[in-house]
């Protein structure tokens, strides 16, 4: 297919639609409406069901509905929103469901604002609700991606039988870009331990409740399991200019797009610097992480949230070099040129290029 | 009255062995002379006769009653305290085939759960709920329920339940008999034997309203809990039928069964390869051209809400595109949309775009005087800024950009649309920078614009833009080409 300028939250539910999502129950709320709003058109018209929840809170449990009776299905929120759907994602993930969740996140605490955060970060990323699960999360940072990570969201919620999030801030979602879509031929089979109503799936249960200590530790041990299955094989990043990187930033999101600018002009001042992308949050690229700090002489991690990313870059580093942290919020994005004033202020170019020599 | 006996074997939609519940398989976990037994009892034989077994699926609350599918040989599903409602609707609507059982206790349906039960009940959902009222919480211990009655002691109204703290009992069937959309609402009460078979009667037949594919059914059991009231089960029978028989009076508060109308079955699904269409994704193979210049335009629109703002970097964007550049087109919103002022940052350029924020313009469309003010001092040297007045506001002097002056608000007023002033500054943009064809603009003016009449009056903007530009260009600028 050729490419068509698409608006990001759009994005999202065309490739959920084509890649066989046939449930979407949401609510509305700036800036994640366009998802809901293109859900009621499309999801119909592709046999789906599209319903207008009364809540967020009625939206996810509907979610689980739909997913314990073997459909691929879907929701979108923002901040507030996915607050109250803690408790049901807990659900899912304790019943292991797979759904895919999509936070279009905005500025927060509480009412905040409509502009776009990445305060979510850790309410996503370490799971919000209660009880030992983990939620994998995928951070698209372009409209091709969140497509493109929508559509590998539902295969891996089905792959892990796990709430799969797609955590984007408002930027990304309201944002038009060229995106080529990918239509499928076939379409997955109803999972055979769905609820039905059918003689084959009468024997069935989705449940998370297990009564006896002993039976919930070995279902909690087996969803640990599952998680470092994940941790494993789902890593997935994108190094950008690394190989010499002095300096190592880091940063999703719309951040991810500014720092590539930032990376273009800090070298241009004589900054070696590189950029480390972190698509997947949960699993997180620790040992991308990690494997970059045996050349680089620090990272620079910048968000928009006051320091929820940056927890991750440390504890990957386990100690290995410095991170400094830049962050802008309240619907603040930062410019390249503040993001770029910010290194020089932090490491001087005379600085990076004395310790470039000393490599030599 | 003999088809409603209560048999004594075990129904078919129970399992024969309560493996699931490990020990004592044989007998189920609630307490002697509890109303949930019978209830259970009344739901299975009902679900024999209608012959749904396969159909069925059952959604258990958070309540004495979670373990329902310890004793259903149906499709079970478990919810969430009070979301069970919810929960059915996400079953029910992906399939409509199956028989939806919501079964919830008065804490979970009148209390945490009033919203998904109203809205469930109000959207029609075709599904039946089991509501069992035993006027206290009984899984977590004896707290005061929204059904308990007004001076009931409890663990939680340790002096009774008290109108003025407590708030009044909730009635459920009349709260929901004040919507439109349910078939029938039935409150029956497990307080006799008679009761049960008017108990047993109601649940059969909310059962196959679902069946005949009518809407939401619910039927209120008034139940007994001789646990928590600390009463022994005859007791607690005799309090079910006239404590709380006199408090929620039984009877039949709707039935639409004769005139509802079935919901309507869902169109067929269409086959997978309409899909692409059916959704608006009309692009084909059609090859797109290799970008024809080396352009990196960092484009910053600005103006009041309603002048076009968004529309005209959509269009630029959309030409970009097709004309084979990489594009980004990002608006503003949020705060600054409340003030009414709109802008918008588009790229267009030979390489993959960065960063879709545009901070140092290099193309400034300013629309009104204060997105001049605004945004002209980020502009790059020698890039272009475009101004809709008849001349440059003082203090907006800038030697280093190329900056124009052109009314065209008032020059779209000419030709009849004010609405158009934006694409009248887009034709003057052809003419004073190197963007993209004019080819290319009316190729994404014909995809955007659906209506004809707008459509040919843009393109009457566009040649009236691209005429004040080429004045300009000719006359004072000579940096045209
Ligand atoms: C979110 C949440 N809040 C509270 C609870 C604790 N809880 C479990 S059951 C219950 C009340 C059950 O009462 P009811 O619905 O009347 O059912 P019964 O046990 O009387 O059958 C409560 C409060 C919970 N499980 N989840
Ligand atoms: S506590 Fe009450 S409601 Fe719960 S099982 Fe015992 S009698 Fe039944």
């Amino acid at each position: 297919m050729g490419k068509e300028l698409t608006k990001g939250n759009e994005a999202i539910v065309k490739a959920a639609v084509l890649a066989g999502c046939r449930a979407f129950y949401g609510y509305p709320i700036t800036p994640a409406s366009e998802i809901a709003e293109a859900a009621a058109k499309y999801l119909p018209a592709a046999g789906g069901t599209f319903v207008q929840a009364e809540s967020e809170v009625a939206a996810i449990n509907m979610l689980y509905g739909g997913a314990a009776a073997g459909v691929r299905a879907m929701t979108a929120s923002s901040g507030p929103g996915i607050s109250l759907m803690q408790e049901g994602i807990s659900y899912i993930a304790g019943a292991e469901l797979p759904c895919v969740i999509a936070d279009i996140m905005r500025g927060g605490p509480g009412l905040g604002n409509i502009a776009p955060e990445q305060g979510d970060y850790n309410q996503v990323v370490k799971g919000g609700g209660h009880g030992n699960y983990r939620t994998l999360v995928v951070a698209p940072y372009s409209v091709q991606e969140m497509a493109d990570l929508t559509t590998l969201a539902f295969d891996l919620a089905d792959r892990y039988r796990n709430p799969v999030m797609v955590l984007a801030d408002g930027f990304i979602g309201q944002m038009m870009e060229p995106v080529e879509f990918a239509p499928r031929a076939v379409l997955p089979e109803a999972p055979g331990w769905s609820v039905r109503g059918t003689a084959e799936t009468r024997a069935n249960l989705v449940s998370s409740i297990h009564l006896e200590p002993d039976m919930l530790e070995r279902h909690v041990r087996k969803l640990e399991a599952k998680y470092r299955e994940a941790e494993r094989n789902e890593v997935r990043w994108e190094n950008w200019r690394t190989e010499d990187a002095e300096i190592v930033l880091v940063g999703y999101g719309i951040m991810g797009r500014v720092l590539k600018s930032v990376v273009e002009m800090a070298r241009a001042a004589g900054i070696r610097a590189g950029l480390l992308r972190p698509i997947t949050l949960y699993p997180f690229p620790a040992a991308q992480v990690r494997e970059l700090a045996r050349r680089a002489r620090a990272f620079a991690v910048v968000e928009l949230s006051t320091g929820q990313l940056v927890d991750d870059v440390r504890l990957a580093l386990e100690g290995r070099a410095p991170v400094e942290f830049f962050s802008r919020v309240g619907g603040n994005v930062p410019s390249a040129e503040e993001v770029l004033e910010f290194l020089e202020r932090t490491f001087s170019a005379r600085h990076a290029r004395e310790e470039v020599l000393a490599h030599v | 009255m003999s088809s409603y006996a209560i048999s004594h074997e075990r129904a078919h939609a129970f399992y024969d062995h309560f493996e699931r519940k490990g020990e004592l398989p044989h007998q189920t976990h609630y307490c002697p002379g509890c109303g949930h037994g019978i209830v259970h009892k009344l739901l299975a034989s009902a679900i024999d006769g209608l012959g749904v077994r396969d159909r069925t699926v059952l959604v258990s609350p958070v309540g004495c009653s979670v373990f329902a599918y310890y004793y259903f040989d149906t499709g079970n599903v478990q919810a969430a305290h009070g979301r069970a409602p919810a929960v059915a609707t996400g079953i029910k609507r992906s399939r409509p085939d199956s028989i939806v059982v919501a079964y919830q206790g008065d804490g979970d349906l009148a209390a945490i759960g009033t919203a998904e039960i109203i809205h469930a009940a109000n959207r029609g959902e075709s599904m039946t709920v089991i509501f069992v009222n035993n006027g206290i919480y009984g899984m977590t211990g004896g707290q005061m329920a929204p059904t308990t009655p007004l001076g009931k002691q409890s663990t939680t109204s340790p002096g009774g339940r008290e109108k003025w703290n407590d708030g009044y009992p909730v009635h459920v069937c009349e709260l929901l008999n004040a919507l439109d959309a349910p078939v029938y609402l039935e409150r029956v009460s497990l307080g006799d034997n008679k009761q049960i078979m008017q108990a047993a009667k109601a649940i059969r037949r909310a059962l196959e309203y679902q069946v005949k594919g009518l809407g939401f059914s619910l039927v209120e059991v008034l139940s007994p809990c001789p646990t928590i009231w600390k009463l022994t089960p005859v007791e607690a029978q005799k309090f079910v039928r006239d404590e709380m028989g006199a408090l929620f009076v039984p009877g039949c508060v709707r039935d639409r069964g004769k005139e509802a109308e079935a919901r309507p079955a869902r169109a067929a699904a269409p086959a997978l390869a309409d899909v692409p269409r059916l959704i608006g994704l009309t692009s084909g193979e059609e090859a797109v051209p290799a970008a024809e210049r080396d352009l990196d335009l960092r484009i910053k629109i600005a103006g009041f809400g309603g002048q076009g703002v968004l529309m005209l970097g959509e269009v630029l964007a959309e030409a970009g595109l097709e004309a084979g550049y990489e594009v980004s087109w990002l608006p503003s919103y949020g705060p600054e949309m409340r003030s009414g002022t709109s802008n918008c940052h588009v790229r267009i350029g030979r390489h993959p775009v960065d960063s879709p924020l545009v901070s140092r313009p290099n193309v400034l469309l300013a629309l009104n005087e204060p997105s001049l003010r605004k945004f002209l001092p980020a502009v790059e040297p020698g890039g272009v800024a475009i101004y809709n007045g008849r001349e440059v506001p003082e203090g907006c002097e800038r030697d280093d950009v190329r900056l124009a002056a052109i009314p065209v608000t008032a020059i779209a007023d000419g030709i009849g649309a004010g609405k158009v002033a934006n694409i009248v500054m887009l034709g003057a943009l052809l003419e004073l920078c190197e963007v993209v064809d004019e080819e290319r603009v009316r190729g994404a003016l014909r995809r955007l614009i659906h209506n004809d009449r707008y459509y040919e009056l843009d393109l009457a903007a566009l040649e009236r833009g691209r005429e004040e530009g080429r004045k300009l260009a000719a006359e004072a600028y000579g940096w045209g080409v």
